[in-house]
């Protein structure tokens, strides 16, 4: 059975050919090492493997950035939340959207003329089961194909030249709750894709598709038992000691693992170097920490694992027995940076739970913990030689109890960042963080199991910090000793993805739906453009003719917008309070189009 | 109440659907009970079944999100069999422009048994009686 619908034009069959006009090298992995690091593309979703969402692309600089205008603009057709950026390969350009999940080539070289539309069919049952609206962050290229994760867990590769199917499989059933959002990462000859449905008790894992024909090449689960694990309880290390046998299994009462969370639907990054792929895991199910004692490990875990055996090389779990929803699940950014004054080959990771963590990637050394946003109150601090955050009992949801509402903790459930992808700028050595400035009221209760049914267990109310007004910042932070640099105040969370280039100029949206052009170095505002809704896309950038393009989605939606649709709780006690908080909604209607920015 | 019965309330929430336009509720129950700001047990039961099975698209408190209806507004013309109906058989609008589905959740416990508080909790904000966030109840602590 065919799951397409494709839109195939004999005549621009040669003109894709031709618009690629890429030779084939024999490994997808030849071919993507080199491409990425060709500027005048963008050729996954990430930008480069390392995650740094940053171009050498100059023509735009702090200088001229105030001259930048929208060029062109797209219509996706569909209006949901709009997660994620295209891809630009060679003269073709791949935009996807939320459900239905439509993929669309794009001939640069004229116009923007559609050359291939895909069209998935997919049962519309699976909206109802996706947690925070229908978003997609986007497609993969490599080895000549598209590989699309469609929201029914249905992993499918098509041609990039005409977009005929060429193969699918199935990974995941939208009737327990699983679903996918998150966009693939290819490495070599296989493609690496994750799941959704932390608030459905998914069990969360990893799986390796071999690019080739869709098989399984290996499969790794966040939690369970040693051999589900993909672990090696003598080799695989956390905080530099081996992890043990049953390190999961210890950490769970009875079976409740097997609906113990831990999804994987975040960005993934690969160190050739080392030949590991590096992703965090997201929050053990249920959100009621009461009803799973124990550490539920490696839920809030960041793993490296060899790219070619899935086998782990070490873990570092960041929230132990997670009682607030902080899903560890964000971009791990591989950068080489001085920390404390000693070059290190770095991972770095904004959290949810609001530290922003520097590990040496090769060993899974801690070396940096610190919060990037002064409001982060749950944890005092992290403890450096065991790795565990210092719980401030007062914010402590489990030791409050069910039942008991545990007040005024920051971050809120969203965190202070969630998957919008922070930039790091080899130039100015800095990285540049959207980032969220949110607090909560947090109640757990006791709920039972049914599979394919939320398994969330608390309510929760969410207001700005005590005394502030603004719900978002962008920040520069330095990673090395853990500091922020500079900090922009946004009126709403910045649910955008960062782009830095070495015009030193680096851009973000917001949800009111601008694109802003800060200087890299100072974070002085240069441009603003209001696109037509709200943006929680990822801005990146790519040539054309020789001139440099930006380009962000714009589509309000997202967790962002079931949050901040009618405005948050106002931080007001008062019954009848309506009080003053704000609503997006007075700001940003829905809708999908891409917005492509140039200089004359 | 047990699964069972569960089932049978919900039959009879359908059969009223067809049969007896004043659903299922009894004539003199009130649908909520608000006094000085503070709610009774049922309206915050209402609360929380909310925020754990409708909050994750229909936001907080009831308020609406980028997509999913603003439900403070939807109970002002919506009648409790209406709402019944759609909260047990869901609803699907997918067309050309809107991707909109809302579950069925006739075979959800955790609706379904506490239907009509999670129905007396969005009342009490529809009719602007209950404000935003958490509610206390009749009796909490301060």
């Amino acid at each position: 059975m065919s799951l397409k619908k494709s839109t195939l034009l004999g005549c621009t069959i040669l003109l894709g050919v031709a618009a690629i006009g890429l030779s084939q090298p024999a490994s997808a992995n030849d071919e993507l090492l080199k491409l990425q690091g060709d500027a005048n593309q963008w050729v996954m979703p990430t930008g480069n493997y390392a995650n740094h969402r940053y171009s050498t692309l100059d023509q735009i600089t702090a200088a001229n950035a105030s001259k930048l205008h929208p060029v062109w603009s797209f219509s996706t057709g569909v209006l949901r939340g709009h997660e994620g950026n295209p891809l630009i390969v060679g003269n073709v350009m791949y935009v996807n959207t939320p459900f239905p999940n439509n993929v669309f080539a794009l001939d640069l070289n004229d116009n923007g003329k559609i050359i291939w539309k895909y069209e998935p069919r997919q049962d519309p049952s699976v909206i109802a089961v996706m947690c925070c609206d229908t978003v997609n962050r986007g497609v993969a290229y490599g080895d000549g194909k598209i590989i699309l994760n469609q929201a029914d867990a249905t992993v499918v590769a098509l041609d990039a030249k005409t977009g005929k199917e060429l193969w699918h499989v199935k990974n995941g059933d939208p009737k327990k709750g699983e679903t996918m959002t998150m966009a693939p990462m290819i490495v070599k000859d296989k493609v690496y894709v994750g799941i959704s449905g932390g608030e459905f008790g998914v069990q969360g894992r990893l799986t390796a598709y071999n690019l080739k024909d869709g098989s399984v090449a290996w499969n790794a689960r966040s939690v369970g038992p040693d051999d589900q694990l993909l672990v090696d309880p003598n080799k695989t290390t956390n905080m530099g000691k081996p992890i043990g046998a049953n390190s999961s299994l210890s950490t769970w009462e009875g079976d409740q693992w097997k609906t113990g969370g831990g999804t994987t639907w975040g960005w993934y990054s690969y160190d050739p170097a080392t030949n590991l792929i590096y992703y965090g895991t997201g929050n053990p199910s249920t959100w009621n920490p009461v009803q799973r004692p124990g550490d539920n490990k490696w839920s809030m875990t960041i793993f490296a694992r060899d790219a070619d055996t899935g086998m782990a090389k070490w873990v570092y779990q960041m929230t132990p027995h997670d009682e607030w929803d902080y899903d560890g699940v964000n971009e791990m950014i591989l950068a080489d940076i001085d920390v404390k004054g000693k070059p290190v080959k770095a991972l770095v990771h904004f959290d949810r739970n609001g530290f922003g963590y520097t590990l040496n990637r090769e060993t899974g050394e801690l070396l940096v913990a610190e919060k990037f946003d002064p409001a982060v109150n749950w944890a005092s601090h992290v403890d450096m030689q065991t790795g565990r955050p210092q719980v401030v009992p007062q914010y402590s949801t489990g030791h409050n109890g069910e039942d008991k509402n545990s007040r005024n903790i920051c971050p809120a459930a969203l965190g202070s960042k969630d998957q919008q992808p922070a930039a790091f700028s080899p130039r100015t050595k800095m990285f540049y963080v959207p980032t969220n400035h949110v607090c909560m009221d947090y109640e757990p209760f006791k709920v039972s199991y049914t599979a394919g049914q939320p398994y969330v267990g608390a309510t929760l109310s969410m207001y700005p910090p005590k005394g502030d007004n603004n719900l978002g910042n962008f920040i520069a932070w330095d990673a090395g000793t853990g500091k922020i640099a500079w900090s922009l105040p946004e009126t709403f969370s910045v649910w955008s993805g960062a782009l830095a280039t070495a015009g030193d100029v680096v851009f973000y949206g917001t949800l009111d739906g601008y694109l802003k052009a800060v200087d890299a170095k100072t974070g002085k505002e240069l441009y603003k453009y209001k696109t037509p809704s709200g943006i929680i896309g990822n801005v990146n950038t790519y040539t054309h003719n020789g001139k440099q393009y930006i380009a962000v989605y714009s589509g309000v939606g997202g967790w962002a917008g079931i949050g901040m649709a009618a405005g948050l709780t106002n931080d007001t006690d008062g019954l009848g309070a309506v009080g003053a908080y704000k609503q997006l909604s007075n700001y940003t209607q829905l809708g999908g189009v891409l917005t492509v920015f140039g200089l004359d | 109440m047990r699964y069972s019965s569960a089932l049978a309330l919900l039959g009879s929430l359908c059969a009223c659907v067809v049969l007896a336009p004043r659903g299922s509720l009894a004539q003199n129950d009130p649908v909520y009970v608000v006094k000085d700001g503070r709610v009774d047990q049922k309206t915050f039961n209402g609360y929380r079944r909310y925020g754990e099975s409708c909050h994750r698209c229909h936001g907080p408190d009831g308020a609406g999100s980028s997509y999913a209806p603003d439900l403070t507004e939807s109970l002002k013309s919506m009648t409790h069999d209406q709402f019944a109906e759609v909260v047990i058989n869901g609803r699907t609008n997918v067309t050309q422009s809107q991707n909109n589905v809302m579950p069925a959740f006739g075979t959800t416990e955790d609706v379904v048994l506490y239907l009509d508080d999670i129905y007396g909790y969005l009342k009490a904000r529809s009719d602007g009686k209950l404000g935003r966030g958490r509610p206390k109840r009749i009796g909490e602590d301060d």
